[in-house]
């Protein structure tokens, strides 16, 4: 079986329109996240506590804010969880580790009928939640230096300069998909940012190598055409991998979980804008850098 | 059968009986369930563990707490030691407390993170674990002295009472006996007072902690000579409440010297002992020995103060207050009983013990996970695992038909691989497997048959370009090969990254990615090979099922 065979698609012939609608889904995310003063972190990043609660029976969740205004934790944040007996709380203030117990006695004095366990509990102190966010940009900061240096040595710095451009494009569109969606950037959502990063560039540099080994093959054609042709070959690869990524990521994100999902979530969202980064954002790059060096070279002549 | 080739069947033999033969450690001890396991020796399940790939806490459930040790305004060479001491005090801590496997590093300059597994009461570990550990032993004052702070209390509380105008008028109506006391002395009302220690019923103590907040105690207080304002008592409450006749919970309020006797450097020993106490033979006691210093301080004063209490005060709660009996001589140890249960009577010696540590230490980072939801974790990752392989495999199969499925059997070895290698790995301490981990496995089956995708395109190219079967599979896996590694690379680049700086289950996930991406350029590329050079060595093959 196979999906493609033998095609010609003129993607260079798109790539303008590629580049507008990058641009406006960037937009969009970005002027979301404006609105909404940067991403929303989790207490993580951000500091605080984190409960994860299951009871006997099923409670509202405005039962259990009722309770925990008793306490001064009007403003916590509830959130049912994977069904009605099971909710996370969320304190984003400070708090320390006598807070956490007093938020389940309280809990279980209030509610004698229906008894709280935890499940789950989280608790990160304020700067710690600031040294994570430091070592988290740096983490993704590093990772795109490295694979700077890495693919300038194998390629050249031009195809370099493509990768790196079409990874933040995928790091700028996820985020922007978080700020809308209302999820939460915690630190697994970090590990799978990176994570695509890694498969994105996958993809990228598949194509890329067929661009230096056709660049070889086909001499005297013409750079747009070289790299169309380079696309259309491995076409078919890029799709399947995509696929079976995919079918193992949904399976992640369908029955990994409550835990898991918001990292499988991420990791679905990355492999599609992966596969299309690779296609209508790196190798076109190089393709405009290209031009832009010939026609500099022609006015030199 | 070229000798090349038959070596790399035996590598390949070799590399899957061997991973075969230490996952399935991991396999058995994983299929377990609790009742199995009691009813085997322990020495076995032991060494099955041991042998086994290790769980994160995430799985297993289990406490991760960062503690933070405050070095601000420690003398120098204090500062010095005072990490060694803190991992001291918290190892012994946990030792009390009893939890097997625990896990005690030192991280960075002033943190120590501290791993639990499987841990049942969370909130008594953090309690004893995370808390400061301020220990000063307290003269408690005498009843004179009592009955002074009430009733200067009581002055201050009805004058700003009745300039809150919070007071029935004093014509107004017939009051009664109690009604009286209360307008008039508003503390001493509410207080019983059973021995030499006044009390009051849990309800009302927040009540107490509330007026008392109203007032200025630093003027109220008696205060040391030629020094208004700085009280020479302090007020502390008893951390436990005690039932009394009418069934309700009392709480004891103490009125402490404010001056410590000691703290709680002078502690050289505390250990739990049954029968110190002659009057009650079947409670335990603590038995407490001191510094030489120590000891002297506490023979004159106990020489001095016989009849009157003594308060443990840790971080200004009262720990115990027992009554002095005898002079203590320096050198002999001290008895500390009373009705103490097991457990609190164990609390009392940790604490004890733990006022050797003369920083405060606070909990930065604290993340539990109960044993239910690692368990659930664990069967839903599998199943994710298990459904989402199940797909590749069906997908594969329909598209590369028996060239999909041998892709498929090498991403099994893939996996076998993984999992022995982070069950043998000598690495101290052993890759723990996260629920990230299991995460990046499952995403190693995505990623690992993309080497095979990568060389089956190649060679679909070369069988098209009219190439006999036997070389388009050499010049396929030639051609994909620069590309595999490449790719492979990248993605190593950015595990690396996330060993860096990960925290605990990011590490996991990093570790398995790395595992599963280095695991795969054998499987995918080796193992394959040598099935299809098997496949077309002796026949003649026209035509490849890809």
């Amino acid at each position: 079986m196979e999906f493609v065979k033998d095609t010609h698609i003129n993607f260079l012939g798109h790539r303008r329109a590629a580049f507008i609608f990058s641009l406006i889904l960037i937009a969009v995310g970005v002027v979301s996240l404006v609105v909404q003063g940067g991403p929303k972190l989790g207490i993580d990043f951000q500091g605080g506590i984190l409960l994860q609660v299951q009871f006997d029976k099923p409670i509202e969740a405005e039962r259990i804010r009722e309770t925990l205004a008793g306490i001064g934790l009007g403003g916590a944040e509830i959130q049912h969880f994977g069904g009605d007996r099971e909710a996370i709380i969320r304190v984003s203030e400070g708090g320390d580790a006598d807070l956490t117990s007093e938020i389940v006695e309280t809990l279980n004095r209030e509610n004698p009928e229906n008894h709280a366990e935890v499940r789950r509990e989280e608790l990160v102190g304020p700067k710690v939640g600031r040294e994570l966010q430091s070592k988290a940009s740096q983490a993704i900061l590093y990772a795109l230096i490295g694979i700077l240096i890495y693919i300038s040595i194998r390629f050249e710095f031009r195809f370099a300069v493509g990768a790196v451009a079409a990874l933040v494009h995928d790091v700028l569109i996820t985020l922007g998909i978080f700020s809308l969606t209302g999820f939460e950037i915690t630190l697994s959502v970090v590990a799978a940012l990176l994570t695509i990063v890694g498969y994105s560039l996958n993809d990228t540099i598949v194509i890329y190598d067929r661009i230096r080994e056709d660049r070889r093959k086909l001499y005297g054609k013409s750079f747009v055409d070289i790299v169309n042709t380079s696309l259309n070959e491995s076409l078919s690869r890029t799709l399947v991998t995509s696929v079976t990524t995919l079918l193992v990521v949904l399976s992640l994100f369908i029955f990994g979980g409550e835990v898991i999902r918001d990292f499988a979530f991420t990791l679905m969202i990355g492999v599609v804008v992966g596969t299309y980064s690779s296609i209508y954002v790196a190798s076109p790059l190089v393709v405009e850098w290209q031009i832009a060096q010939d026609a500099r070279r022609r006015k030199k002549a | 059968m070229t000798s090349n080739l038959r070596w790399k069947v035996l590598l390949v033999l070799l590399v899957v009986v061997l991973s075969a033969w230490r996952a399935s450690y991991t396999f058995r001890y994983l299929s377990l369930s609790d009742e199995d396991k009691a009813a085997m020796p322990a020495e076995e399940v032991e060494s099955l563990e041991e042998q086994s790939l290790r769980l994160g806490l995430d799985l297993k459930g289990g406490m991760h707490l960062v503690l933070e040790v405050d070095k601000e305004g420690l003398p120098a060479d204090e500062a010095r030691d005072v990490m060694d001491r803190a991992l001291e005090v918290i190892n012994n801590r946990i030792d009390e407390f009893g939890v097997a496997e625990p896990s005690i590093q030192r991280e960075g300059e002033n943190r120590i993170l501290v791993q639990l597994p499987g841990l049942q009461d969370e909130q008594r570990a953090k309690r004893l674990i995370g808390r400061t550990a301020l220990l000063e032993f307290l003269p408690v004052e005498t009843p004179d002295v009592y009955d002074l702070v009430f009733r200067a209390i009581d002055r201050a509380l009805v004058d700003t009472m009745r300039a809150h105008g919070e007071l029935p008028d004093e014509e107004s109506a017939l009051l009664s006996e109690a009604e009286l006391a209360a307008r008039e002395r508003p503390l001493t009302a509410k207080a019983i007072v059973p021995g030499d220690i006044p009390y009051f019923a849990e309800e009302d103590v927040p009540w107490v902690r509330e007026q008392l907040a109203r007032i200025d105690l630093n003027s109220v207080l008696p205060h040391r000579e030629g020094a208004p304002g700085v009280p020479r008592v302090r007020l502390s409450w008893d951390n436990e409440t005690r039932s009394m006749q009418d069934g309700k919970e009392y709480r004891a309020f103490y009125i402490l010297d404010d001056e410590a006797l000691m703290t709680g450097s002078v502690v050289v020993s505390a250990e739990v002992r049954p029968g110190l106490d002659p009057d009650y033979p079947n409670s335990p006691g603590v038995q407490l020995r001191l510094s030489r210093s120590g000891g002297r301080t506490f023979a004159d004063y106990t020489g001095e103060h016989v009849g009157e209490y003594l308060a443990l005060v840790l971080d200004g709660t009262v720990q115990s207050a027992p009554v002095i009996r005898d002079r203590i001589p320096a050198g002999t140890p001290a008895s500390i009983t009373g009705t103490f249960s097991d457990e609190q009577a164990k609390d009392l010696a940790i604490v004890l013990r733990a006022g050797r540590l003369p920083a405060p230490m606070t909990v930065v980072e604290e993340r539990t996970v109960g044993p239910s939801l690692g368990r659930d974790s664990i069967t839903l990752g599998v199943r994710a695992m298990l459904i989402g392989g199940l797909l590749v495999v069906l997908f594969m199969a329909v598209y590369y038909r028996a060239s999909g499925l041998v892709a498929v059997g090498a991403l099994a070895i893939n996996i076998l691989v993984v999992v022995a290698l982070m069950s043998t790995l000598p690495v101290s301490p052993k890759p723990a497997l996260t629920l990230p981990g299991l995460a990046g496995i499952i995403l190693t089956i995505g990623m690992a048959v993309d080497a095979n995708v990568l060389i089956f395109e190649r060679i679909r190219e070369e069988l098209r370009n009219q190439k006999t079967v036997r070389a388009a599979i050499r010049d396929g896996y030639e051609r994909a090969f620069t590309t595999i590694l490449d790719a492979n690379v990248t993605t190593l680049i950015a595990a690396a990254v996330l060993l860096q700086f990960g925290t605990g289950p990011v590490k996991g996930f990093a570790v398995t990615l790395s595992l599963g991406i280095l695991a795969s350029m054998f499987t995918a590329i080796v193992a394959t090979r040598v099935v299809f050079d098997l496949f077309t060595l002796s026949r003649n093959v026209k035509r490849l099922s890809i």
